[in-house]
């Protein structure tokens, strides 16, 4: 495989094939975690774990794995990192996992992590895997972090990332924090920034091609 | 808590898909048209209420007894997972009709987090059988509700002129926000003045 090729499994999960805007998976979690930034960072970080892992695993399997009962076995794969993640995220983080509360477990269902080990790992080796889960992961995280600066910025004008030292990890935004428009941080607020956001990468795009 | 109580919560205040964003692939993705929006909704009715009572009976003989809850996830959706096909065998024997009804989606429905989130909330919120079938069809009917009115504000949106890049998903997103932003009118409120 060249170098051109390893370069493109990465980037293309980033903004060509980017999971949330362009092929639309995984989108509960993306609107139920995306009221604070951090809740998006910590979602993401567990989501590029869980498929990493599972496209790895996936990817070395691939030749063992009986066709017919592949989705479940995928499945198991999948539910067994997921059930990792819960454990360490209660036991490190528990405010973190307290505030992303069902989504945890659900990350089993996020469809960007069996679409790829049904799509990408059980055809191709173990290094474009490895590659195509960070690329993919990376995109998805981006763009749960981009929903979640929209929501959180319009709805209660703060940023909040993680607390280091004597820094709270609230960023407060001068003229927004004082009248904030609460509806975004609402769940019609979610479904409204998502509604606009793809809008705006539907422009993006047709631009990009027209030029 | 009651069983209206539950009703009314899962079909109004906590809608899975207007605020517990549960559920949303269908729900964008099979809503462009009634027929299929009401197929969809029956079958993951259907599901959501076997899978409530087989997950509360999986974890309170099996998984409790053996002190193995840490395995509740994967647990899960391996029963939902084998629950969708025995439901799908058993449609397609019983009724050939309602199989070809509810046929397709079936199979879509394991990977839909609103069957496994029910699973889940029935025992974070400590649901006994009965409550958790009740919050299980509760929840399913109020997907109905959700996906039968996107169903309809879409076949409508056909009909008029929408900015081309808002056309398809952007304006059926928008709308759900707009139905959102109705449906917060059913608060906490309503419940205690209704059953006091």
């Amino acid at each position: 495989m060249g170098k051109k090729s390893i370069f493109r499994e990465f980037t293309k999960g980033i903004l060509k094939e980017n999971p949330i805007f362009i092929i639309l998976l995984g989108l509960c979690p993306a609107l139920g975690v995306s009221s604070k930034v951090i809740n998006a960072i910590g979602m993401g970080a567990g989501v590029i774990f869980v498929l990493l892992s599972s496209n790895i695993f996936v990817s070395l399997l691939k030749n063992f794995i009986p066709e017919k009962v592949r989705i479940p076995s995928y499945i198991v794969i999948i539910a067994s990192f997921v059930t990792i993640v819960e454990m360490v995220m209660q036991a490190y983080l528990p405010s973190l996992f307290e505030s992303l509360g069902v989504f945890v477990p659900l990350i089993v269902v996020n469809c960007v992590i069996l679409g790829r080990a049904e799509a990408f790992a059980n055809r191709n080796t173990v290094t474009a895997s490895i590659l195509d889960a960070l690329g993919m992961g990376i995109g998805f995280t981006l763009s749960l972090i981009l929903i979640a600066l929209v929501r959180e910025v319009l709805g209660a004008g703060t940023i909040t990332i993680m607390a280091i030292g004597d820094f709270d990890g609230i960023i407060k935004i001068p003229v927004i924090y004082n009248a904030p428009a609460r509806v975004f941080g609402l769940s019609a607020g979610a479904l409204l920034v998502m509604g606009y956001l793809k809008a705006f990468f539907n422009w993006y795009s047709s631009r990009r091609r027209a030029a | 808590m009651s069983y209206i109580a539950i009703f009314i919560t899962f079909v109004f205040i906590n809608n899975f898909i207007l605020t517990q964003f549960l559920g949303l692939c269908p729900f964008i993705g099979v809503s462009k048209n009634t027929e299929s929006a009401i197929g969809m909704g029956f079958a993951v009715t259907f599901v959501m209420a076997i899978a409530s009572i087989v997950t509360w009976m999986v974890n309170n003989f099996i998984l409790i007894p053996l002190d193995i809850q840490f395995l509740q996830t994967i647990t899960f959706i391996l029963v939902i997972a084998s629950l969708v096909q025995f439901v799908e065998m058993v449609v397609q024997k019983i009724s050939p009709q309602l199989y070809k009804a509810l046929g397709i989606f079936l199979p879509l429905i394991t990977t839909n987090c609103a069957v496994l989130g029910i699973a889940l909330i029935n025992v974070t919120k400590n649901y006994n059988a009965l409550e958790s079938f009740t919050a299980g069809i509760s929840a399913g009917l109020g997907f109905l509700l959700a996906i039968l009115l996107m169903s309809n504000i879409r076949e409508r949106l056909d009909l008029v002129k929408v900015p081309k890049p808002f056309q398809g998903v952007p304006i059926a997103f928008i709308s759900g926000g707009l139905m959102a932003l109705a449906f917060m009118a059913f608060d906490k409120a309503l419940l205690t003045n209704l059953l006091g």
